[in-house]
């Protein structure tokens, strides 16, 4: 049983502009799936109907089945259904990590949340819970890192927490909408074999979105292309990049390897 | 697009409530339906075929001194923005290119500005130069005076920060020149608004101390004072009670309209309270 | 914190120096000799001389300067030109009613604001959202005096059940008496100050239902009551906080107008007539008393802001960058 089902999921803007048209594509428990699209491709708002947390201004049809087994439609069904999958059975990444934390709390505490209600620990083991958790998502002096604000750390240690945040719910599929677009440059790599690792090691599905092909070649297995809400071509990361079908794929192919070849050139592999 | 036929909405709105007081205002310099001296029509008399909204407590015409009323309320509120764009428009430039030290000194002085309440600020120069228009007036523009300083300081803080800026000033560009082609155009559109704002509050401020007792004698009355005198005879007679303020709420919410607006096509960007 | 405290408390100081320094200005020297408040039309010199002395003006500036300094540290805020009663007391009695005016408008308002401000941007799309930030804007067009009169003729002349102005003789001893009659004076400042103040929490509120840390929230399995308690409710107030300062000065302020509406003998009063009766001793004691209360509210205001908001308890610097 796919643990994300997605069947002709329609998105539209409340006047009516379609944003989303007759996507469908599935993934499987453990399974890696990257969703490839530049900006207003839909594939952020795809991202947001898998978790039901679609703006309500947006309408949406079709249907979006999360959780194998007991799926629940997450479409259209009550705050109450979707709440009990939401961090459950998915949570999601997002991509600017400054604002998706709450500036007045402090990371520990907002770690505490989840683990709270996922794994209901209270005292002295929620916070033993807490560092776990940071030092899981490879965080240096997590106890400093748990009393601090979000505007106090760094960047890339905001967005470790907020996989760790994400992490905490122990869900089977995770969901990472462009976590390492945000980040510097030297910080991407590390946030992106974190992420590698950790879904390996838990067998976490992934939904991968970014607008680099390079960056989700190196952590997914296939993927699926999107182009102004529609989807243009799907398969094996490996199909995709030696015989792209679309012409579409095919420029986001070349501008990969091109980036592949300078960075070879550069490392002296050339 | 939803937004944007809102705010054209308030705009034509607030332009045409202002565009009719304005013309009450202008007709009022010519001609009244009767001299604000004429106390001919009987003492609060009601609305009649004559006297469209009636007479006040010296048989004049309401519908006469509402229209000087107009007058009186347009001038302060336009003479109050001059001098409170003047004085904050110099006070924030100077502020906006300062640095450090001047910066933060002058940053203060307007703190301290600010925090004090613009009609305490008038009251205290009213009690110092006497009640008349012109103390109203320059009361209320320099109480404005803090906030334009401050705004402008902000507005041309960022603007010096944005990269062209930088470049203007490498390829060897002057100041001067640097302000007139792109500070300035960069700024006046969001001054604009708050000129309109400010605008509003200004009528506000002037219908108090009107109100108190301590703006323009009688019988240059605006509406404020005519507010003042009504309240006595308010069972009598309530339109003059209630007539005044009504054209003052009507001035305050149209110029305010236009303020939002103009808001969108002047700057999406700023923060603002929704 | 320390480095802001003492920058704060000396920015205070300064704040009451220059505001002493400006009253001393406009009320001492600008309107001429205030010894000419003292003496009738046709004085011969003597008589001059001995209202100069009385004043003081015949002093140095300097030495008049720094006496109005030590006078106005020890509230020693001299007699009335005109009624001959000391006005330090005076104002001490004023304030006791508009103090309470002010305070109890204020809790009002802000008890309104506060629900209603959270409907206003929750509901935002319905009719009755779109009613209330419609109530909010208005309140910011409308003259608070006005307010005042319209509640005087609706409830004290048409209806007859509210008293039209003035306080009970006794006093706040005839406590149920002075409920009645601060009943009418206390709506019409609260329903004003209530609205704008809704347009604060509306905007406030706002902006958390469209924040990213909500969403974060409910992405993990909080409801949205969960995620606004943990979450919406402390930076909501974030915000609001930052202009009770502003907004308890501007109700003060109210109160000061509303006083003369209902002939309340409040500070407002005191000051209305003093400035028509070019009573400046008066003046300045009230002026001076109503700038340390604003300036202290301010510094008050901010204080508790930066407890409250840890972004800015490291920086140092005074006010709104």
């Amino acid at each position: 049983m796919n643990i994300l089902e997605i069947a002709n999921l329609d998105i539209y803007s409340s006047e009516g502009k379609g944003l989303v048209s007759d996507l469908s594509f599935s993934i499987a428990p453990g399974a890696r799936l990257g969703l490839i699209g530049e900006s207003g491709s839909g594939k952020s708002l795809t991202a947001l109907a898998a978790i039901g947390l679609l703006p309500s201004q947006l309408k949406a049809t079709g249907s979006v089945l999360l959780g194998g087994e007991s799926a629940q439609q997450m479409l259209g069904s009550s705050e109450r259904a979707l709440n009990r999958v939401r961090g459950r059975v998915a949570s999601i990444v997002f991509q600017e990590p400054l604002t998706a934390l709450d500036p007045l709390m402090k990371i520990g505490k907002q770690l505490s949340e989840p683990l709270k209600r996922h794994q209901k620990l209270e005292g002295q083991s929620l916070q033993h819970a807490i560092i776990d958790a940071l030092n899981e998502v490879r965080i240096n002096d997590p106890a400093r890192i748990a009393s601090s604000f979000p505007h106090q750390i760094s960047g890339g240690e905001r967005q470790r927490a907020a996989i760790a945040m994400a992490l905490a719910c122990k869900p089977t599929l995770l969901i990472a909408d462009e976590p390492t677009t945000a980040l510097d440059v030297t910080v991407q790599a590390e946030v992106l074999s974190l992420l590698d690792s950790v879904v390996s090691a838990r067998n976490m599905a992934l939904l991968f979105i970014s607008h680099d092909l390079a960056v989700v070649g190196q952590i997914t297995d296939s993927v699926v292309v999107l182009k102004d809400g529609v989807m243009v071509e799907s398969g094996s990361l490996h199909a995709i990049m030696s015989a792209p079908k679309h012409s579409y794929t095919r420029d986001l192919v070349i501008n990969a390897r091109l980036l592949d070849g300078a960075l070879d050139i550069a490392q002296g592999k050339g | 697009m939803k937004m944007k036929s809102n705010r054209s909405f308030s705009l034509i709105i607030g332009l045409v409530i202002l565009g009719a007081i304005t013309l009450m205002a202008l007709v009022s310099t010519v001609w009244l339906p009767y001299s604000i001296e004429n106390t001919d029509g009987g003492r609060l008399s009601p609305p009649s075929g004559s006297h469209w909204l009636g007479t006040d407590k010296l048989g004049r015409d309401l519908v006469s001194r509402l229209m000087v009323g107009a007058r009186i309320a347009l001038s302060v509120g336009f003479s109050a923005v001059v001098i409170a764009g003047v004085v904050g428009l110099t006070l924030g430039l100077a502020a906006g290119f300062a640095q450090r030290w001047l910066d933060e000194s002058l940053s203060a002085l307007l703190d301290i500005l600010i925090a004090f309440p613009t009609l305490l600020l008038a009251m205290l120069i009213v009690a110092a130069r006497g009640s008349s228009l012109t103390s109203a007036i320059f009361a209320i523009g320099f109480g404005m005076s803090a906030i334009i300083a401050r705004l402008t300081r902000l507005l041309v803080k960022r603007v010096l920060s944005k990269d062209f800026i930088t470049a203007s000033r490498a390829s060897g560009t002057s100041w001067t020149r640097i302000i007139v082609i792109h500070v300035a155009p960069n700024i006046w559109p969001t001054l604009v608004v708050s000129f309109a704002l400010q605008f509003g509050l200004a009528g506000l401020a002037e219908a108090s101390l009107s109100y108190l007792g301590l703006g323009a004698p009688p019988p240059n009355a605006s509406w404020g004072s005519l507010l003042q005198e009504a309240q006595a005879t308010v069972m009598t007679s309530p339109i003059g009670a209630i007539a005044p303020g009504v054209l003052l709420v009507a001035l305050v919410i149209g110029v305010n309209l236009i303020a939002d607006g103009l808001r969108d096509i002047a700057d999406p960007t700023l923060r603002r309270t929704r | 914190m320390l480095k802001y405290l003492i920058r704060r408390i000396s920015f205070l100081l300064i704040s009451l120096a220059l505001a002493s320094i400006t009253l001393f200005l406009l009320l001492r020297i600008l309107p001429g000799d205030p010894a000419n408040a003292l003496l009738p039309v046709g004085a011969t010199p003597e008589q001059i001389k001995a209202a100069q002395h009385e004043v003081g003006s015949d002093l140095p500036i300097l030495i008049q300067f720094l006496n109005w300094i030590k006078d106005l540290s020890t509230f020693h805020f001299g007699k009335s030109i005109i009624s001959s009663y000391e006005v330090a007391p005076e104002i001490a009695s004023r304030l006791s009613l508009t103090v309470p005016l002010t305070l109890i408008a204020f809790v009002i308002a802000v008890s309104i604001a506060l629900p209603l401000g959270f409907v206003a941007a929750y509901k935002a799309k319905t009719w009755y959202g779109t009613i209330l930030n419609g109530f909010s804007q208005l309140g910011i067009a409308i003259p608070v005096f006005w307010v005042g009169i319209i509640f005087i003729f609706v409830f004290a002349l048409k209806l007859m059940v509210l008293p039209s102005g003035g306080i009970p003789l006794e006093g706040w001893s005839n406590f149920p008496g002075m409920l009645k009659y601060l009943v009418l004076p206390v709506s019409t400042i609260a329903l004003v100050m209530s609205s704008s103040l809704t347009r604060y929490v509306r905007s406030a509120t706002l902006d958390v239902l469209g924040s990213d840390y909500l969403r974060t929230s409910r992405s993990l399995g909080s409801t949205f009551a969960q995620a606004m308690r943990r979450h919406g409710l402390r930076n909501a107030s974030a915000p609001v906080i930052s202009i009770i300062g502003i907004e308890l000065a501007t109700t003060f302020v109210g109160a000061v107008v509303v006083e003369s509406v209902f002939a309340l003998p409040g500070l407002g009063s005191l000051l209305v007539q003093a400035i028509a009766e070019h009573d400046y001793p008066v003046i300045q004691g009230v002026l001076f008393i109503s700038t340390l209360g604003v300036l202290v509210i301010g510094f008050l205001a901010d204080l508790i802001q930066r407890l409250i908001d840890p972004r800015l308890i490291k920086s140092s610097a005074g006010g709104l960058q």
